[in-house]
Formats: C-alpha cells, sequence, structure tokens
C-alpha cells in the first residue's frame, strides 16, 4: 500500500519539465532536483515519500529519457496516476518498479489531499472516497513482482 | 482478412502468421540504435550489473549526437565513454559527430522495408518512412534489448493519415505534421500513424521523414510510410541493394482494417506555427503572426536536412537577418554541411547573416549551443517545443517549417513565409538575377509522379 499526499497536474505534464535537458548530463540526484521546477518549483524540495502524483492525458509525453519517470521515483513518489500516459513514459516507469496506473478519474483528485494506493488491487482512496482502477496487464506481473526489468532479467540469466 | 503494414511487420518479428491490435508479442529485434545520452553511459553500468554482453553487434548502431561537440569536462567524458564501449562490444556501426541518429540510419543504409527496429530516442519513428516499424523505449528496456534481442509490444491499431493534393508553395511536410499535432492530438499512444496518398508519394524522402519523425508528437507508437520507387532509390543511393519485390511485399491489404482513416486536402492547407509551449497549439501562421523573435533556429533530425536548408537559403537569398535576430543553423549531417557548401546553400545562408553550428541535436535538445535565456523567445524548425526544452523554463519556443523559421528571422517575428517566395504567374521564367527554381512546375511534375507510383504499386498488388 502506498500512502501519502496527492501533487496535482493537469494534461501534458512533459519529460522536459520532468527532467530539463539543460540538466541531463548531470548524475540522478542533481537532475531531480530540477523535477518539475518549470511548473511547480516547490515540487522537489517538498515532495515527501508515499506521495502520488495525479496528472491528466499524455502524461510523460516527449522524450524516451528515462530520468522523467527516474527523478520521480528518486525523489520518493510512490505511484503516478493519470487518465492516459506516454507510451514511452508508461513502459520506463513500470521496468523501473514506479507503478504507473490509468485513471479516469483524475479530476475528482485535489491537490495536497491524502490518498492511498494499491497497484496490485488496483484500488486508490482518496477524500473519503474509493477508486477501483485497471490493473496492471497480466504480461507486466511477473516482472513487477520480481521487482523491475533489472532483477527481472539477472533472474533470466540466472536460469541460462 | 486484410492488415496494414506494421501488423505485418509485427506478425514476422514475433514468429507468428498473423497479430492482432491489442495482442502483446514478443518480437526479435533486427535492429537497436542508440546514443551518446540513452546509451552507452545508461546501458554499459547494468549490462556490468548483469555480467551480460551484447547480444549480436552486427545489429546496434551507436550514434554521438547529443553531447556534441563536448563543452566541458561532463559532456567529454560521456562522449569518451562511448567511443570505448563501442570499441570494447566490437560494434561497427558507429558514427562520432557525423550526424544526429535518425539521419544516419538512413544515410548509413542501415533501414529497409519490413524490419522490425527499436531505438533508445523517441524520435526513432522517422525510420518508418523506409516502410519499416521503429519505436523509440527508455535506457532500461535498452539494455533488455541488448541482453536478449528481444522486446515485448502490444500490437498497435493503424490509424491511417491520407493526404492527396499539391500543397501551395510554401507549405511543406513540417506543417503537415503541425497540422496533425492540433486536429490528432498528442494523445495517441499504443497507435499506429500510416501516412499515405498522393501528396505523401510526391514528397522527397526527407519530406516523408518528417511525417514520421513527429508521427512521436502524435504520441504515436511509430509513424510509417509504404514503400515505393521513391524508397527503392533512397535505399539503392545508401549503397544497399535491394530487390523492387520489397516495395510490393511490404505494404497494407487493400482490406486492411484501420482504427480510422482521416482525409485531408494538401491544397487548403497553409503554412503552420506551434505557439508554446506544445507542437498541439498549432495553427495558420496568421494566428502567431508579429510575435517577436530573438533567436530563430535552423536544426535537429527533423528540421536541417539538405532540404530543409534549401527551403531556408530560398528565403534568405539576397536579404539580410533582422538586426536584433540570430539565425543558428545547425545541419543535421556532416554529409548535409558538405552537401550544402557544395552547392552554395551555405554561402546563401551565412550571406543572409546565419550563423553555422556543428552538426548534432544541439538547442533543440537543450544540450548543445545555442540555448535560451529567460525571457527568450525563438522560432525553430525542431520538433517539440515544451516549457524549458531549449534551455530556461522562461523561455519561449515557436515550431515552424524552414520556410517560416526563415522569413521570420528576417521580419524579426513569426512571418509568413508566402510573401518571400517567387509569386506562382512568375515561375515560368527563371527570375532576373535569381536562380531559383520553378516551384511550381516542380511540385506539378513530382505530382504526377506520385500518383502514377501509386497506381502502380496498388495495381500491381492483386
Amino acid at each position: 500500500m502506498i500512502a501519502g499526499r496527492t501533487w496535482k497536474f493537469g494534461d501534458g505534464i512533459d519529460t522536459d519539465v520532468l527532467a530539463p535537458g539543460m540538466y541531463m548530463k548531470l548524475p540522478l540526484e542533481a537532475l531531480a532536483t530540477h523535477c518539475l521546477e518549470a511548473i511547480a518549483p516547490r515540487f522537489a524540495a517538498e515532495v515527501r515519500p508515499g506521495d502520488v502524483v495525479v496528472g491528466g492525458a499524455s502524461f510523460g509525453i516527449g522524450s524516451s529519457r528515462e530520468q522523467a519517470a527516474q527523478a520521480l521515483k528518486h525523489l520518493g513518489v510512490g505511484a503516478v496516476l493519470a487518465t492516459s500516459f506516454a507510451r514511452i513514459f508508461y513502459r520506463n516507469a513500470l521496468n523501473l518498479g514506479l507503478p504507473a496506473l490509468f485513471f479516469p478519474q483524475a479530476n475528482e483528485i485535489q491537490d495536497g489531499e491524502a490518498i492511498e494506493v494499491d497497484p496490485v488491487a488496483g484500488l486508490v482512496r482518496a477524500g473519503g472516497r474509493e477508486f477501483r482502477v485497471e490493473p496492471i496487464p497480466a504480461h507486466l506481473m511477473t516482472m513487477i513482482e520480481d521487482g523491475g526489468l533489472m532483477p527481472h532479467l539477472k533472474k533470466k540469466l540466472a536460469r541460462g | 482478412m486484410g492488415r496494414t503494414l506494421t501488423e505485418k511487420i509485427l506478425a514476422r518479428a514475433a514468429g507468428k502468421n498473423a497479430v492482432t491490435p491489442g495482442e502483446i508479442v514478443t518480437a526479435t529485434v533486427d535492429l537497436a540504435m542508440f546514443h551518446d545520452s540513452s546509451g552507452p553511459r545508461r546501458v554499459k553500468p547494468r549490462l556490468e550489473e548483469l555480467g551480460a554482453k551484447v547480444w549480436d553487434p552486427s545489429k546496434v548502431v551507436v550514434v554521438s549526437d547529443h553531447y556534441v561537440p563536448a563543452v566541458d569536462p561532463e559532456s567529454a567524458a560521456i562522449l569518451k565513454l562511448t567511443r570505448e564501449w563501442v570499441r570494447d562490444q566490437g560494434i561497427a556501426a558507429f558514427y562520432d559527430m557525423q550526424g544526429i541518429c535518425h539521419v544516419m540510419l538512413a544515410e548509413g543504409g542501415h533501414l529497409r522495408p519490413g524490419l522490425f527496429c527499436v531505438g533508445g530516442d523517441s524520435h526513432s519513428t522517422m525510420a518508418g518512412a523506409y516502410g519499416c516499424y521503429m519505436a523509440g523505449f527508455g535506457a532500461t528496456e535498452m539494455t533488455g534489448v541488448m541482453v536478449t534481442g528481444e522486446i515485448w509490444t502490444r500490437v498497435p491499431a493503424t490509424i491511417r493519415v491520407e493526404w492527396d493534393g499539391v500543397f501551395a508553395d510554401g507549405v511543406v511536410a513540417k506543417d503537415v505534421m503541425l497540422h496533425l499535432c492540433r486536429t490528432l492530438g498528442m494523445d495517441n499512444a499504443f497507435k499506429a500513424i500510416e501516412y499515405g496518398g498522393t501528396t505523401v508519394r510526391a514528397m522527397s524522402m526527407s519530406e516523408r521523414g518528417v511525417l514520421t519523425n513527429m508521427a512521436a508528437e502524435l504520441g504515436a507508437e511509430s509513424g510509417i510510410i509504404e514503400p515505393d520507387a521513391t524508397t527503392l532509390d533512397a535505399i539503392r543511393a545508401a549503397g544497399v541493394a535491394i530487390d523492387d519485390e520489397e516495395a510490393r511485399i511490404w505494404r497494407s491489404d487493400p482490406d486492411a482494417t484501420y482504427e480510422a482513416v482521416h482525409r485531408f486536402d494538401a491544397a487548403q492547407l497553409v503554412p503552420q506555427v506551434a505557439r508554446p509551449h506544445s507542437p498541439a497549439n498549432a495553427g495558420p501562421v496568421d494566428e502567431a503572426a508579429g510575435a517577436r523573435i530573438d533567436q530563430a533556429y535552423i536544426g535537429a533530425c527533423v528540421g536541417a536536412k539538405l532540404t530543409d536548408l534549401h527551403m531556408a537559403a530560398r528565403v534568405l537569398k539576397g536579404r539580410k537577418v533582422a538586426k536584433h535576430v540570430r539565425l543558428l543553423v545547425a545541419p543535421s549531417s556532416r554529409a548535409t554541411t558538405e552537401a550544402a557548401a557544395k552547392d552554395g546553400t551555405l554561402a546563401t545562408l551565412t550571406e543572409a547573416g546565419a550563423i553555422l553550428m556543428p552538426t548534432g541535436c544541439g538547442a533543440c535538445a537543450g544540450i548543445g549551443a545555442g540555448v535560451l535565456a529567460a525571457g527568450e523567445v525563438c522560432i525553430s524548425s525542431t520538433n517539440r517545443n515544451f516549457k524549458g526544452r531549449m534551455g530556461h523554463k522562461d523561455a519561449s519556443v515557436y515550431l515552424g517549417s524552414p520556410y517560416t523559421v526563415a522569413a521570420s528571422a528576417i521580419e524579426g517575428c513569426v512571418a509568413d513565409p508566402r510573401r518571400f517566395l517567387i509569386p506562382r504567374e512568375a515561375c515560368s521564367a527563371p527570375r532576373a538575377g535569381g536562380g531559383d527554381p520553378s516551384m511550381d512546375q516542380v511540385h506539378a511534375s513530382t505530382f504526377r509522379a506520385g500518383v502514377d507510383m501509386d497506381r502502380r504499386f496498388r495495381g500491381e498488388l492483386k
């Protein structure tokens, strides 16, 4: 169970605001301090482990840069809920073990409210209400249960 | 049951007779490409952690294009690591500062119809101009490909986008894509965009590449164009032997099922400009005309090929860039720079006041020289204008065709390029003192050729 506060954003949160190009040569820890600063200057400093990012359509649109998802995870974000995801961001997030869940009811969530997310059961609780969300696709569950793509590959290589 | 080209390629790569949209398949990778930013520096430590080697170095292409040329010790170290890793892995296809990755795949003869390709860059979709499937992925997934030679994908439904007719002078593929960003939106994840129609058939490979490149801005898995004589000619020009038969095999069936078919009339399109901070904020140039600019940028995989430099030169010939504007030109490959030097294009650009930049992703990726300060405004022939994309988060970027960028550089504000082009009536005779070709005649003849080509290939299908 993931529990924290929500950080609410609109449609089209792109990879340039998540991981700005001019900081891409820096190590992840340094890059992450600029995550979302163009639209939410307090985010990187104030986000706490377990907090949940809630977005609208095409969350993560833009570049293939994995640092967009990695920066959120590094800052402690527990899950990203969005009405829809850009395809590469969605894959990157799951591969890195950052739960990304399609959440059509995103507009019913307020910024800064308490939220609980159970990505395995497909359950979201916020503002005294409970929402059912689409479960993670079955073919990805093995990888996610292994802890992401890297541990999954390790297991696969060990089997030979 | 009829299949789209995308479904045929995925079926072959997955070792199945047929696949259906929505189905999840594991596909064998024919070609994997990544660059200095997404590639070795991120994949090497992961491969070491796994104790694994590259599954097949002959299927890997590496391009150093993001941090070139090095501007500080950090970028120099990234480039050094890339060179050393490529050497250690025995990867022969390595382009070090030779051009932008998507352009190098074409120039290097790596693309052919029917291939299933993956790239460590979102604009990998550009390769689809060659009738192959190519999608972008992140570094961890690319590590997976390096280890296994495979990747899972959900078979995308195909959306057919048809353009028919002849563009007005000054309207090009870039205007098509900006218009599509507005009309189709950017939320087309898990879809393939297949472009067709007589307008597309009449386009050069360079212009077709604009359509497939910016399938990424539509949010699509991939963009693809059925191969024809233009495709085969380009492949042969890159020194690769290919049989005509490949252009007949790798096509969508006449009864293929599309999720949607969108039809457009090319003659109705006017130059488009996307306002800050999204390609989807596009509209006719009139809507943005007059907005003051500080910088004009001709660059990137999508917007600095030889044909793009020709467009800019046609507008800038005998004219000067506005005093308060800097016009930066970063050709998309070393070969582009060489060709533009030989045919006089570079001289035309620099005489107008353009600053020639190194080949590479440069300011488009917010990494190289030419980035923007807070409050500055740029018009760019690139593909993205998100907040913070080209430098400071409080800079603004407009997107337009090379024609529009060049016209804006002269005016000092966003400007309609059409008034800088030769009037159509005057086209039949060469302009006094000018060597510009009659674009009207060029348009008409390529259009007729495109129609014939389309008929020929369609007719030979059954």
